[in-house]
């Protein structure tokens, strides 16, 4: 048989080749691109949670009465050495003797506290925590991304990216972070992310016996935190930093920093 | 007595003696870097007995400079993804990016301006030393004129991007610093100039120490206009960078803003002796009085000689003590506004005084196997009426080849 090709064959073929060769990548392309396009669907009914919330926490430094229960529960539920100097929250003490003499104390975080033999004019206790604020130092200085504010307003570290450099700690104005002595990497205040996106209150919320740390979804306008930030008189801390921060406290004196 | 109530996670001091070492070491970098470019692209002719030497050193401590960094990360195994994942918005994230480029411009200097000695070293060496020497020069063989006219020219403008190389990495590091406004004795857009020029004044006394103990080791006399030289260098800069550190004080402290009674009170009663002992009062006054004197025709060369050498080591000794009153005296105020935290550094433990100390002889021992490598000495060669002939090399090996024919 004798196998010729004509030059219109030739062409013909020849276009449809390339045609081919040009579609198929296409084609496959395309359908990459619909399995890539199917995926962030799922992934945002997964993290509708993010949509729906704004989470808030607001402190009643009236209500505080020093307990520590808060301190270790937190410790308890996050895994952080009880008996090392690391706090995800702490409770300060003020003692307020005169004017010039104020003395402020966290013994163990607010787990030992001792009494004065004096009576001061004035004492309070003051709930510390990360302020998970709204434009993070740590966030912007962590090197390689492994600190972020997820969209719900929790500022969370990937404890597989954090190198340890500690940078993000140095630039916390709260003294919020430090590293965890057994990982080695930052370590932080979560508002108990793992409890929140289930529906729970963070476990320092859930163990106060007076009600003084509240935590409420800001989606919700009738709810406490919601309610505390439009009729009460609350303040902020170093608000002069710029970092806006996210808990709200009432009634805190002005020698809290 | 200084206390006062700190917060509780800053019991302890995070950056201790390894992040001392690092804005240290590369200082020496960057400043021994400069005087080598002081020649090289200024045509300071009386650094030349230096020039080769200081590149050497500028090169031994940047192989050095990583390594505190590394030691201190909490996963050291992670340190690469600060180049593989950077986080755009850290004054940190550049830090392996900016590094990389320095290095890269200091091997490459290196390779130019001691190509032609490669060749020759290759030549008149035999078995592993002539392969090394040979795999050295890259296989670029060419020792004609016009071929080392190119080298010369291309160290002039190596030399020439090294500047600002240097100017940024260290400029950089006193970034991380300044940015930091947490910290009210660190925040400061002065930071960074601070950092560049006590960078530079380390950089010239490093230089001025090593040169001295290069010649009395090789049993060499030193060159006197050089050592003089680099006196009125290390008094200039040390001027320079001494009145930006006072004027940020002096700033702070005439505003009295809330934050100057925290500092006040780091410098008085925190650090007082690193501070106004060692920075200002070692590092600083006895330098700026011990210098000039150096330099005053009346005293006996040796007597010069002593006074310079031993401002150096003097500023040195300063320079290293003002790192770590940035470094540590900044962590020491707390973020509470109350009180101020305790360093104290352990003799073995991670951080310690002994791996501390080991992490600065390391870039000595670095130098030590580089000058072995790629000897830097200039001395017993004639002047060359050659404009090119930047470092003066060239003849020297001509004068040796008209020898041995």
């Amino acid at each position: 048989m004798k196998f010729t090709v004509s030059r219109r064959g030739f062409l013909v073929s020849a276009a449809k080749a390339v045609t081919a060769g040009i579609l198929a990548p296409v084609a496959t392309l395309t359908a990459a691109q619909n399995i890539l396009a199917d995926e962030p669907l799922q992934t945002k009914e997964k993290f509708s949670l993010w949509a729906n919330n704004d989470w808030g926490f607001a402190i009643d430094v009236n209500k505080c009465i020093g307990c520590g229960l808060c301190v270790k529960a937190c410790k308890q539920e996050n895994g952080v050495p009880l008996d090392q100097e690391v706090y995800r929250t702490w409770v300060e003490r003020y003692l307020k003797f005169s004017e010039e003499d104020v003395r402020i104390d966290s013994p163990r975080g607010g787990l030992d506290f001792k009494q004065y033999d004096v009576r001061p004019e004035k004492q309070f206790f003051v709930p510390k925590l990360c302020n998970q604020c709204k434009n993070p130092p740590c966030v912007q200085v962590c090197p390689v991304g492994a600190t972020y504010r997820t969209p719900d307003g929790v500022v969370l570290v990937d404890r597989k990216r954090c190198i340890g450099c500690r940078y993000c700690i140095q630039s916390c104005p709260y003294g919020a972070r430090f590293l965890h002595p057994v990982l080695k990497v930052a370590d932080k205040c979560t508002w108990c992310y793992h409890r929140i996106s289930k529906g729970l209150q963070p476990a320092c919320v859930e163990v106060c016996p007076k009600k003084a740390r509240k935590f409420s979804n800001l989606r919700d306008p009738n709810s406490e935190v919601a309610t505390i930030r439009r009729k009460d008189r609350i303040r902020l801390l170093k608000p002069d930093m710029g970092t806006k921060p996210n808990v709200a406290y009432i009634d805190l004196d002005e020698v809290v920093k | 007595m200084m206390s006062g109530y700190v917060f509780p996670n800053e019991i302890e001091v995070n950056w201790g003696l390894f992040i001392v070492l690092y804005p240290y070491i590369t200082g020496l970098v960057a400043g021994a870097f400069i005087v080598s470019s002081l020649y090289h692209v200024f045509g300071k002719a009386e650094l030349k007995p230096v020039s080769r030497l200081a590149l050497v050193s500028a090169l031994a401590f940047l192989f050095g400079a990583p390594l505190p960094l590394l030691a201190h990360l909490g996963q050291p195994l992670r340190a690469l993804n600060i180049m593989f994942t950077p986080h755009m918005t850290s004054a940190m994230a550049g830090f392996g990016y900016i590094y990389s480029f320095y290095m890269i411009i200091c091997l490459l200097e290196t390779y130019f301006m001691f190509r032609e000695d490669f060749v020759h070293w290759a030549t008149y060496s035999s078995g592993l030393s002539k392969r090394f020497y040979n795999l050295l020069t890259l296989g670029a063989k060419d020792i004609s004129p016009e071929a080392l006219h190119t080298d010369h020219r291309m160290v002039k403008i190596l030399a020439t991007i090294g500047i600002p190389s240097a100017f940024f990495l260290h400029g950089y590091v006193g970034f991380i610093f300044g940015s930091i406004k947490a910290n009210p004795w660190w925040s400061t857009p002065l930071m960074p100039v601070i950092f560049l020029l006590s960078a530079t004044v380390s950089g010239v006394a490093l230089l001025i120490l090593i040169y001295k103990v290069s010649c009395w080791v090789r049993r060499k006399k030193i060159d006197l206009a050089c050592l003089n030289s680099l006196n009125s260098y290390l008094w200039i800069f040390l001027i320079l960078a001494t009145t930006l550190e006072l004027l940020e004080v002096l700033h702070m402290g005439y505003e009295s803003k809330e934050e100057w009674d925290l500092v006040r009170g780091l410098l008085t009663q925190a650090i007082p002796i690193t501070y106004m002992g060692v920075q200002m009062g070692l590092g600083v006054l006895f330098p700026l009085i011990l210098l000039p004197l150096g330099r005053w025709k009346r005293l006996g060369s040796s007597v010069r000689q002593t006074l310079t050498v031993s401002s150096g080591l003097l500023v040195l000794i300063g320079v290293l003590a003002m790192r770590f009153n940035v470094v540590i005296g900044g962590q020491l105020i707390s973020k509470s506004m109350a009180g101020y935290a305790q360093f104290h550094a352990t003799f073995l433990g991670p951080e310690g005084i002994l791996p501390t100390m080991a992490l600065v002889a390391i870039p000595f021992v670095f130098l030590l196997i580089l000058v072995r490598i790629l000897p830097p000495w200039l001395d017993g060669k004639p002047e060359t009426a050659n404009q090119d002939n930047i470092t003066g090399i060239h003849s020297r090996w001509q004068l040796k080849q008209a020898g041995t024919k």
